[in-house]
């Protein structure tokens, strides 16, 4: 039976009925998928290749994951090793009352919380602690193209920091600020301080119960018009727009594929939903294809009875690697096997594709095609929160059922105004050619930095056009002189890290914005490039 | 001042102004530290499971929220309920967990107790008598996690919460959790406690390290509230004082009848006489609260998901805000109570 559904890609298998995206069966009649017949699908590899949305003669842009050299795996796992064994060397100290510091005096009252239990505590008490300078860097302005970071200084080894009172201008390589619209000045912030005036700064309600003002409906109103779908609904917080959405659109007896690298925000909402969770290897059309099929020849568990849905969950652009997910490949196999698609475009709405619009516009997929769009607007929009782009009767459906729409204060009334006055900024409808502007000067800086960036020899993931620059550092000991080596020269990087990272693959993530010039980029470009020659991080 | 961050808190997405919110929440509240979130509903559904994880036990109220629901749901651990605000049956949890540790002192050790409660319970208006849970919690040494929100800038003399009005230690309580949503009518949370356990979340809690901070305007809406509640301590005692002159004006409120303690501003009016379906009740005090609506009075449906461990009786809900005047109190409890008779009898 499996050999023949496997072989006859044109047969509709019986077993994998269409079930309705939402759990109540008065919506049911208004989800049909049609079978499609797919040709080139049986190898799991993508048909046609999409055009380069920009420049159609212009061929896939490409996707690099170099594996790490051998002695840089080796050299890592013998500095996590010698870290470790320095840890354990300290605790024993401390339990001899050799040592005194700040975890000492915790220790006291350890019976009550008993986080020594963990290796978590262990990590970064030993590790995390003494290098933890590189990350929690407050800043105190705007965080535009350049930002004011508060000095800070340490007396004790990172248990406590001391703030001296001054504040260093620094270039800012580390906020997710794509389009500039991090300003404390102009239009945006003229229209957000006018809101506040009118609206206040809470709501104080959930948007069930007085939550919802006139300017919520305008912003639902002009998402769904920017992303392309019939209606959208907006949450108080990113994060929570996937921990508290996917419970109410999945359920047990259904089945999450989730990409291996999904946030935790949607690693969350899967595990909350009481759905099974299956994990497909990252970006692999096969993996994926692979347990798909199983889903349908096998259904549940136990039961054998078929799914009752099945969701594919992934992002736009995976904002640790700078890959994007291969969305084309991704809507044939979820028309193939019945699925659904839900799209978390983080990262990727209002940064990639030519007027801005995200990854479906990018691939030149119709959003028509994917079940769930959800994004958020801290990233290129300068505000705070997501939202959830569907057809009608989702939205209606999640309007009722959501987590956050009855018990979490809606989207507070200046930051729903700054989205709309930076959405339409983006889209042209203000009569300027702002919008155009800013992101072909995102794509523009990306491709700059990442080209030089490979021209001289750094170890670079990910896509060509995403905004989102990953350098690998590999060993913990260079993952924090890069930062700090930078910071002197006045440019703040994010660095990632073991746990956030596997134990091998720590980097420096870069992330490009409208607001940087082609000078800034030459400069920190220089920086990094001398910085790479002493940490000897090229290839 | 802009009105959207633009990072996780971790990658230069904390603003000083972050800090001096923190700093003034830790000494407001009378903790060594705060950390703030950017969302109420996460502030208590991260800060659970930063602690406690499979093996740990934690004994929670029934009666509690939805977000302290998730943040158990998130944990994985095991939920020992007891009774809503039955002490004893508490007593009885900790007893027979007692029972079992000494039996078994190797897995003891390696395993995690806390006792979840609110201080002012969001959906049944009553108070957790917290003096009893402060002697569980020297007794069989358990962590106590209160959840806040109803209680900040509400109970206490200076509105510091449960602990001022019951005129306990702060350290009696290990970690409290509030929303900044209510009373301060700002948006996002807070948790404040011992520095060493705050600390945990800014690695720990997924809400924090996950998600993008605090819009520094906002932050700034907290920090003048702050000095408002701190220059006017006298508002506190006006918002119990008004919430005890409501309530005994909406008694006598036809087939309706006021539920929680006398001094919440947050008035639960439930039906006197309820069916057996839930949507009929529902859609009755619908109709109730669209009445009040169009004679100039917003109150609200209680809303709650079928989720809910425990579904809350179905129950208008009445707000108190402390710059209503008494006319004004008068004038909307009249609106009610004609809506409720109009409607129900």
């Amino acid at each position: 039976m499996r050999i023949i559904i496997s072989a006859c890609s044109v047969v509709r298998d019986p077993r994998a009925t269409p079930k309705p995206l939402l759990q109540q069966s008065s919506w049911s009649s208004l989800w049909h998928l049609e079978a499609e017949t797919s040709e080139a699908m049986s190898n799991g590899s993508a048909g046609s290749r999409p055009p380069d949305m920009t420049n159609p003669g212009r061929p896939r842009a490409q996707e690099s994951f170099p594996e790490p050299p051998l002695m840089k795996a080796v050299f890592t796992h013998l500095s996590y090793g010698i870290l470790i064994l320095l840890g354990h060397v300290c605790d024993f100290l401390r339990k001899l009352g050799m040592k005194r510091d700040p975890y000492t005096e915790a220790l006291k009252n350890e019976d009550l919380f008993k986080m020594n239990l963990d290796f978590e505590m262990f990590f970064t008490r030993n590790i995390y602690r003494r290098i933890r300078d590189c990350w929690n860097r407050p800043i105190a302005s705007a965080p535009g193209a350049y930002t004011d970071l508060v000095d800070r200084v340490s007396d004790d080894c990172n248990w406590t920091f001391r703030y001296t009172g001054t504040k260093t201008n620094c270039l800012n390589l580390g906020s997710y600020n794509y389009l500039g619209f991090a300003e404390n000045t102009g239009p945006c912030a003229d229209a957000a301080y006018q809101s506040t005036l009118d609206y206040g700064a809470g709501t104080c309600s959930p948007a069930r119960e007085l939550g919802t003002l006139d300017v919520h409906k305008k912003l639902e109103a002009l998402v769904a018009r920017f992303v392309g779908k019939p209606a959208a609904l907006v949450f108080g917080m990113g994060f929570a727009t996937n921990s508290m959405n996917i419970p109410a659109l999945m359920g047990k007896g259904c089945l999450i594929v989730s990409n291996e690298l999904n946030h935790a925000s949607i690693v969350t909402g899967a595990k909350l939903s009481g759905a099974t969770v299956k994990v497909f290897k990252h970006n692999s059309v096969k993996s994926l294809e692979a347990i798909l099929r199983r889903a349908v020849t096998d259904g549940q568990p136990r039961t054998h009875r078929p799914w009752r849905k099945i969701l594919i969950l992934v992002e736009g652009v995976y904002s640790m690697e700078g890959s994007l997910a291969p969305l084309p490949e991704i809507v044939q196999l979820k028309k193939k096997y019945k699925a659904y698609v839900y799209l978390d475009e983080a990262h990727s709405i209002g940064a990639m594709g030519p007027t801005g619009r995200g990854v479906c516009e990018y691939w030149g997929v119709d959003p028509a095609d994917i079940d769930i769009m959800m994004g958020t607007f801290t990233k290129s929009f300068g505000a705070a929160g997501g939202y959830i782009a569907a057809n009608q009767d989702v939205i209606n459906y999640l309007r009722g059922a959501s987590h956050s729409t009855t018990y979490a204060a809606s989207v507070p009334a200046p930051v729903a105004q700054q989205i709309i006055t930076s959405m339409t900024i983006i889209m042209g409808d203000d009569g300027t050619k702002e919008g155009e502007k800013r992101v072909a000067q995102l794509l523009d800086n990306s491709r700059y930095f990442r080209q030089r960036l490979t021209e001289m020899n750094f170890i670079v993931y990910g896509n060509e056009d995403s905004p989102v620059v990953p350098i690998l550092l590999y060993e913990p000991g260079k993952v924090t002189s890069f930062s700090r080596e930078l910071l002197k020269k006045k440019i703040a990087v994010v660095v990632v890290g073991f746990p956030a990272t596997s134990i091998v693959e720590a980097r420096a993530r870069i992330c490009l914005s409208a607001s940087h010039t082609r000078d800034m980029l030459d400069y920190a470009l220089k920086e990094i490039n001398e910085v790479g020659d002493l940490l000897l991080l090229k290839k | 001042m802009e009105s959207g961050p633009v990072d996780l808190g971790g990658f230069y997405g904390t603003v000083d102004i972050h800090l001096e919110l923190e700093e003034r929440l830790a000494k407001f509240t009378g903790r060594e530290e705060a950390i703030i979130y950017s969302y109420g509903f996460a502030t208590i559904s991260s800060a659970i499971p930063a602690y406690s994880k499979r093996r740990d036990i934690i004994f929670c109220d029934e009666g509690v929220c939805f977000a302290v629901q998730k943040g158990l749901a998130a944990s994985r651990s095991k939920i020992k309920y007891f009774r809503h605000n039955d002490m004893d049956h508490l007593e009885q949890l900790l007893e027979e967990q007692l029972k079992l540790d000494k039996k078994n002192p190797a897995k003891e050790k390696v395993t995690r107790k806390f006792i979840v409660a609110e201080a002012l319970y969001m959906n049944h208006g009553d108070l957790c008598p917290l003096p009893k849970l402060v002697e569980f919690r020297n007794r069989y040494r358990t962590p106590i996690f209160l959840e806040e929100s109803l209680s900040f800038g509400v109970l206490g003399e200076h509105g510091r919460g449960a602990t001022e009005h019951w005129g306990l230690k702060p350290g009696d309580v290990d970690l409290i959790c509030a929303s900044l949503e209510t009373a301060m009518g700002s948006t996002g949370g807070f948790c404040a406690g011992k520095s060493y356990v705050v600390d945990h979340q800014r690695l720990s809690g997924i809400g924090y390290c996950f998600s993008a901070s605090m819009p520094p305007m906002l932050a700034a809406a907290s920090i003048k509230g702050l000095d408002i509640m701190e220059g006017s301590p006298q508002i506190f005692s006006q918002l119990r004082d008004k919430a005890v002159a409501m309530r005994r004006l909406l008694r006598g409120t036809p087939g309706l009848r006021v539920c929680g303690e006398s001094v919440n501003p947050v008035i639960h009016l439930q039906l006197a006489c309820p069916s057996s379906s839930r949507d009929t009740d529902d859609e009755l005090l619908e109709r109730v609260a669209r009445e009040c609506i169009d004679s100039g009075v917003a109150v609200v449906v209680a809303k709650y998901l079928k989720e809910e461990l425990k579904l809350p009786p179905a129950s208008l809900r009445v707000t108190v805000c402390v710059e209503l005047s008494e006319d004004e109190l008068e004038k909307a409890a009249k609106v009610i109570k004609t809506a409720a008779a109009k409607h129900i009898l």
